[in-house]
């Protein structure tokens, strides 16, 4: 059974959350863009936006790019510079600095989320689920951290980045990975999954489109010709 | 060079009433909606008065326009990575109150309240939270005929280099309407904010839109935009302004805002000019310049030489008789009574102002006019010039002083005609116009005939496709749906969205927040 579960969470359940993820995303691109925005509540209610709303996604943008490299990047990319013990000192304390930022921000934007009368009278029924369901990875997140720090040597973050590489790369083995890892690593990894299969349903598609076009646009204007 | 044509507007201050019709028919029209009740894409206001949204013309706070960093244009908002980095966080986005909070009236407690001694009242509720409001604060009008002190309108931005105390007192005050709308500038800030690319330039009548289905909400084009004339739809999370009523004029219509001007001061027609100009008529170095920097792009018509290249450049003829007719181009280029709205944002706007005369001071104390030759001195009406320099020409009052002299003459001229039968061919001269022509602004500006206003040639259905039987336009758009927002005419019939739908619906209702069925 323990074995069912296990495959079930990290073997099955990453494949349902990215088709959705990927396919969900397609689907409101296609069929109602209108709906695809940013979402911004500034115009409302300004007061702690500054503050909130840049340390939050500064820290998670940087956590993102973070777990991506870290857990993507084969071992034989980096070994010659880093050890897996360095490379996990590394991760644990830009993780760290990164998730602290973050979390100072989100706390900001959850309360002003919760209490603000404007925001709390416009809010999409999933604005605020997705904030708290962040909200909660992030601090599960942050606990990896003393975990972490149990074992240096960097074997449960080499675990972890085997995992999602044989994910990515289909070889059906990819859940025995972490099997014997700690409970906290493995609700951060089935949370983290489901905000890919709720993604497309909540305001985070505006991640989609960053907007990196507008630095190669050439000059400033634009002017369609019809037909 | 490369010709393109544009539908731009002129209004004639002095003969605006004040009276809203504008602005009110244009937000039946376009803004009733929830998320936008609090938009204006057409205002009037009261002038000196600091405006909707407060102080939109004060730069400083609120970075629109374009600044000259090195003699190159840049968004006063910053170059594109400083734009980008304030996409979290808009520092230069104003906060609705600086609009004003919508809001809805109790209209049922008037048909249900219990017998009272006092009669029953509707109350105001906020459209967005239906909280109970004691009172606005501000609006698109606030400042109503000189509502309001003194020392919070003298904010003005306008005021600038003006010895502004005395206009306080009552016997030197002085006041203008000035109806504001999109500008459809020539180089717009708000297209060059925008990091989606969904703000775009029509290319065949210069109509700036924002496709609603790009926008992504970074709200960086209302902060561009020097007028604020673009509005955050609140409820849509999308941007919105003024269409400039395309389908009307595509149509050969006048926009509603036009179509339904009681003092007949607004003129559409066609103007030509050179787009691969556009760059260096922005930059001149002396704001002083901008006004004839632009002048100096828009093209003679009548010049076959430009007309041959027109149709090079693609504008249909119906598009350059038109622009050989157009009234905003005899009053911007011909008779030079026309001007842009602060060309000191470096937009080019193509909104363009009839400054309004105002009654001569002091000729009530002295008993007759004073007069600068054979027509009353400029310098003694009641609005400074100045201040309308700061307003239509970047503080250059030369061009400014000069309009006003040719409508006082022209008003000299007509009295002397037509009540002392007399040909006042001095008149004339003193200002540098000619019989034919006074005749020609006499008929334009003074009647003011609707065919005269409106110059508008239809949209070419060359421009939808390639035949006339293209089967997109013949077929396919034939009995569609129309104006409609998102998946408006999706066959869907769930009334829950996976993708989240609107929270508010109706909220000038009187009960702005019953919302889900």
């Amino acid at each position: 059974m323990a074995n069912y579960i296990n495959q079930f969470f990290f073997g099955i359940y990453p494949y349902i959350a990215i088709t959705v993820f990927f396919v969900g995303s397609l689907l409101r691109y296609d069929r109602d863009q209108y709906t695809w925005k940013a979402s911004s509540s500034q115009l409302l209610s300004k007061k702690d936006m500054r503050l909130g709303s840049n340390l939050f996604h500064i820290g998670i943008i940087m956590l993102f790019f973070g777990h991506l490299m870290g857990l993507l990047t084969p071992h034989w990319a980096y070994h010659f510079v880093l050890t897996a013990g360095q490379k996990q000192m590394m991760a644990m304390t830009a993780g760290g600095i990164f998730g602290i930022t973050c979390l100072i921000g989100m706390i900001l934007l959850i309360r002003r989320r919760m209490l603000d009368a404007r925001i709390k009278a416009t809010s999409q029924p999933t604005d605020l689920p997705i904030l708290l369901i962040l909200f909660v990875q992030l601090v599960l997140g942050l606990l990896t951290i003393p975990a972490s720090a149990q074992h240096p040597d960097g074997n449960s973050m080499l675990a972890l980045a085997s995992w999602a590489q044989h994910l990515v790369t289909f070889q059906g083995d990819a859940a025995s990975y972490v099997a014997g890892e700690a409970l906290i690593f493995k609700a951060h990894l089935v949370l983290g999954l489901t905000i890919f299969l709720v993604f497309p349903f909540t305001r985070l598609v505006h991640v989609w489109s960053v907007p990196v076009q507008y630095l190669v646009r050439s000059g400033y204007q634009i002017v369609r010709k019809r037909g | 060079m490369k010709i393109r044509a544009q539908i731009g507007m002129v209004l004639n201050l002095d003969k605006c009433i004040g009276c809203h019709t504008c602005s009110v028919t244009c937000k039946n029209v376009w803004t009733s909606r929830e998320g936008m009740e609090y938009a204006w894409f057409n205002n009037v206001e009261t002038k000196p008065g600091i405006g909707y949204p407060r102080n939109w013309e004060n730069q400083d706070t609120w970075n629109g326009g374009w600044k000259l960093s090195g003699g190159k244009l840049k968004p006063k908002m910053g170059g594109k990575l400083r734009l980008l980095s304030k996409i979290f966080a808009n520092p230069d986005l104003p906060q609705i109150d600086e609009y004003y909070e919508p809001f809805t009236y109790d209209y049922e407690h008037l048909q249900k309240a219990p017998a009272s001694r006092t009669t029953p009242t509707a109350r105001m509720r906020s459209a967005i939270t239906g909280q109970r409001m004691e009172k606005p604060d501000w609006g698109p009008n606030w400042e109503e005929i000189l509502g309001g002190e003194f020392s919070k309108r003298s904010k003005d931005s306008n005021f600038e280099a003006i010895e502004k105390e005395i206009y306080g007192q009552f016997e030197h005050t002085f006041m203008m309407y000035l109806p504001r709308l999109c500008e459809h500038c020539l180089n717009p800030t708000c297209v060059a904010a925008c990091p989606s690319g969904a703000i775009y330039k029509r290319e065949e009548d210069g109509i700036v839109l924002i496709d609603q289905d790009k926008c992504r909400g970074w709200r960086m084009c209302v902060s561009g935009c020097p007028y604020k004339k673009i509005y955050f739809n609140w409820q849509s999370g999308k941007s919105e302004k003024c269409t400039f009523c395309y389908p009307r004029i595509e149509a050969g219509d006048p926009t509603v805002c036009s179509e339904t001007c009681v003092g007949r001061i607004r003129y559409l027609g066609v103007m030509l000019y050179d787009a691969d100009r556009i760059g260096e008529a922005a930059s001149a170095t002396d704001e002083e310049d901008l006004y004839q920097a632009q002048l100096d792009i828009f093209l003679d018509p009548n010049d076959p030489a430009i007309i041959a290249q027109a149709r090079k450049d693609g504008v249909p003829d119906s598009w350059i008789s038109a622009a050989q007719q157009s009234p905003v181009y005899k009053m911007a280029m011909d008779w030079k009574v026309a001007f842009p709205l602060h060309p000191e944002y470096r937009t080019l706007p193509m909104v363009w102002y009839i400054p309004p005369l105002s009654p001569i001071q002091g000729a009530a104390e002295k008993g007759q006019l004073e007069s600068n030759g054979v027509i009353p001195d400029v310098s003694k009406l009641r609005i400074p010039v100045r201040y309308l320099a700061n307003l239509l020409t970047a503080g250059k009052e030369a061009p400014v002083v000069e309009a006003l002299q040719r409508m006082i003459a022209m008003r000299a001229y007509m009295r002397a005609r037509t009540v002392d039968g007399v040909n006042a061919t001095e008149i004339l001269e003193q200002v540098g116009l000619d019989e034919a022509t006074l005749d020609d602004m006499y008929r334009i500006m003074a009647l003011a005939s609707y065919e005269d206003r409106y110059v508008i040639p239809t949209n070419h259905r060359e421009y939808a496709g390639k035949t006339p039987f293209d089967n997109e336009i013949a077929f396919e758009q034939r009995s569609a749906c129309g104006f409609s927002f998102g998946n408006g005419c999706s066959d869907g019939a769930t009334k829950t969205s996976l993708f989240g739908g609107p929270t508010h619906k109706n909220t000038l209702s009187g009960k702005p927040r019953v919302v889900k069925e």
